[in-house]
């Protein structure tokens, strides 16, 4: 009966009830946009930067990270590999040998770095050929190369012209090759599109006089959720001439940035909660004000304080879970179609995206989580406004109620 | 005869620290099982109070209260709730029922309070909406009945705890003469019938000239008491 008089007293000033729960519903609507937009962007930003290139773990020779030339490379060793493949939550592995280089054509010259890699397993972690706009996908044996699309156009090639590679080989002496352009990449991130370049593992070992060598074992992993038990059990089992690090030590200015942007957004969320719970609190305030007369009834006929105040804690939940549920209901289908339909950064603020590696979009995620914690940060906002109203109903006095 | 109410030496001071206001002053009060009384008396003489402080929504300045032998005075405030869950009914002037229920609703409220028996409380609930006729308007809300009727759902949920007694604050004072006519009829027959006993705050001549005991209170003594009632005032 106490649940059935606070469902209805809801209900008794509809209209005030009905805007009260659009506030609260519009305010998880936007939170969980907001949430939902922003670890959309984030996955995003680790499937570009961290799944087509760096992988979630890497093995490398000690110091490679810090230093990455040829001298830390290391030499490929059956038993290492056999290892990591035979570590829980590993799918994959690659074998890379990088060197940055000079890439030419006529009179034009770019940076770049040359990627050595065995297409075959590269493309098991990366898919690689995904990314290819034209041409085909390396082989083994091929004596070309897969460039990226806007290093092509800097050094004004295309398809089947030939790339003149040059940089400092393992033994110190220069390492030049002429390689046609087998394919071209297209990267949704910027920052690999202006600057890669791969070719076979085999032929880049042997333009850089380092045969049997790689300065990087890329780690794909069964889920991305076993990167920290992967990367635990790998940092203990791997010799001690290498080191295992993790796509968050390797770039750990993307984490910073995550949690730069994660702890904004929350602090926008708490503003906007801030401006809500006024709002939810100023009609507890009225409603209280409004039923001083029959709260006082209620007890005089012999109904305890705590049992009124269990009615108005229950009105409070309800208002705030009616709320809570109408902007779930609502956010659902935005962040569905905002999954299926990214928002499109255009102008400067594409620019600045793309400065910092990212995708200039906005992909939605759906993750049931999101929902759910909205949906309890309200209802703990709903419980900790529901104190004063049962404070206030507790320290009632019948009679003075009543003359209220 | 067996004593319902009593009440000794009661009065009620506002502000005795500066200027002393005695709403009630010094007043006896002894009601009998089966009485039909009022208390009558102008604007601001003390029935209102008078009528708390017997039905323990209020606190005497000085005095005690006992109903049936139990002094509810020195009742701690949750105990005291529940007493007057058990042993009185209210029927106050207005605001008397909850909106938001039907009137079966409201007058099965109280047994619910009580934790008595789905199977015994619609009974009941049915008798006593019966009793004061409103059996066609059992599922209907407080806003789509008429002053009266309020009233009369008010009188069965006063009844539906099987109280010692029922106090009535002013229960004519909002409705016509056909209304409070009716609501008096239906009072009266439930004392006559069932022996409940009743007493009334008012200053509604139907209520006087119905009651079988008139305590008239001016400036919060009893100044004047028809036979039959207990010597009042000791001042």
């Amino acid at each position: 009966m106490l649940l059935k008089l606070a469902w209805r007293n809801i209900w008794r000033n509809r209209h005030r009830s009905l805007i009260t729960m659009s506030a609260i519903g519009s305010a998880v609507l936007l939170a969980i946009v907001t949430v939902s937009l922003q670890q959309g962007v984030f996955d995003n930003l680790v499937k570009n930067l961290v799944s087509l290139y760096t992988g979630y773990v890497q093995v490398h020779g000690k110091g490679y990270w810090e230093e990455q030339t040829l001298e830390n490379s290391f030499s490929i060793n059956d038993t290492v590999c056999q290892t990591v493949l035979q570590t829980p939550g590993v799918r994959h592995i690659t074998l890379r040998l990088e060197s940055f280089a000079l890439a030419s054509s006529g009179d034009k010259t770019r940076g770049c770095l040359v990627v050595g890699i065995d297409p075959v397993a590269e493309d098991t972690i990366t898919h690689l050929s995904s990314k290819i706009s034209a041409g085909r996908m390396l082989q083994p044996t091929d004596e070309a190369a897969l460039v990226a699309q806007g290093l092509t156009a800097k050094l004004g090639l295309q398809l089947a012209d030939t790339l003149v590679l040059l940089t400092q080989g393992y033994f110190g002496s220069t390492a030049a090759m002429k390689v046609v352009i087998g394919g071209v990449l297209h990267f949704g991130s910027p920052e690999l599109n202006d600057r890669i370049a791969y070719v076979p593992l085999a032929l880049a070992q042997h333009w850089l006089d380092a045969a049997g060598r790689a300065t990087s074992l890329v780690v794909g992993l069964e889920r991305a959720q076993n990167l920290p038990a992967v990367a635990g059990a790998l940092k203990k089992a791997m010799p001690g001439d290498l080191e295992t690090l993790t796509w968050k030590e390797m770039m750990p200015e993307i984490t910073q940035h995550i949690e730069a942007d994660t702890a904004g957004m929350y602090i926008m969320l708490g503003v906007l909660y801030l401006v809500i719970s006024f709002g939810i609190f100023s009609t507890l305030l009225m409603m209280l004000a409004e039923r001083q007369r029959e709260f006082g009834m209620l007890n005089a006929l012999g109904m305890p304080l705590h049992a009124i105040a269990r009615v108005v804690f229950a009105e409070t939940i309800f208002l705030t879970l009616c709320g809570c549920l109408l902007g779930i209901a609502l956010s659902y289908p935005v962040v569905w179609y905002l999954t299926r339909h990214p928002i499109e950064l255009g102008g400067d603020m594409a620019d600045i995206y793309e400065r910092f590696g990212f995708e200039a979009i906005f992909p939605a995620i759906i993750k049931a989580k999101i929902f759910t914690d909205q949906a309890i940060t309200v209802l703990l906002i709903g419980l900790l406004l529901a104190v004063y109203p049962i404070i206030r109903v507790l320290r009632l006095k019948a009679v003075e109620a009543m003359r209220k | 005869m067996d004593a319902v109410i009593d009440a000794h030496n009661i009065s009620k001071v506002y502000n005795p620290d500066t200027i002393p206001v005695y709403a009630v002053n010094n007043v006896h009060l002894h009601l009998n099982r089966g009485d039909f009384a009022a208390l009558v008396g102008p604007s601001g003489s003390g029935k209102t109070t008078l009528l708390n402080i017997i039905g323990g929504l209020d606190i005497p300045s000085d005095g005690w209260v006992e109903i049936n032998g139990v002094n509810i005075t020195g009742l701690p405030p949750n105990r005291l709730i529940d007493f007057r869950l058990h042993n009185i009914g209210f029927v106050f002037q207005a605001f008397n029922l909850i909106p938001v229920l039907t009137a079966r609703e409201n007058v099965e409220f109280i047994m619910l309070l009580q934790k008595r028996p789905k199977k015994e409380r619609e009974a009941r609930v049915r008798e006593l909406l019966t009793a004061v006729g409103l059996e066609d308007k059992m599922d209907i809300r407080p806003a789509q009945l008429s002053g009266g009727q309020q009233q009369r759902v008010a009188v069965a949920r006063a009844l539906a705890s099987k109280p010692q007694f029922v106090l009535a604050d002013e229960p004519t004072a909002n409705l016509d003469s056909q209304s409070a006519t009716a609501l008096l009829d239906i009072m009266e027959k439930l004392n006559r019938e069932a022996g409940m006993t009743f007493l009334f705050s008012t200053h509604d001549r139907r209520v006087i000239d119905r009651a079988r005991r008139v305590s008239t209170l001016v400036d919060g003594r009893v100044t004047k008491d028809e036979p039959g009632t207990t010597p009042s005032t000791t001042a």
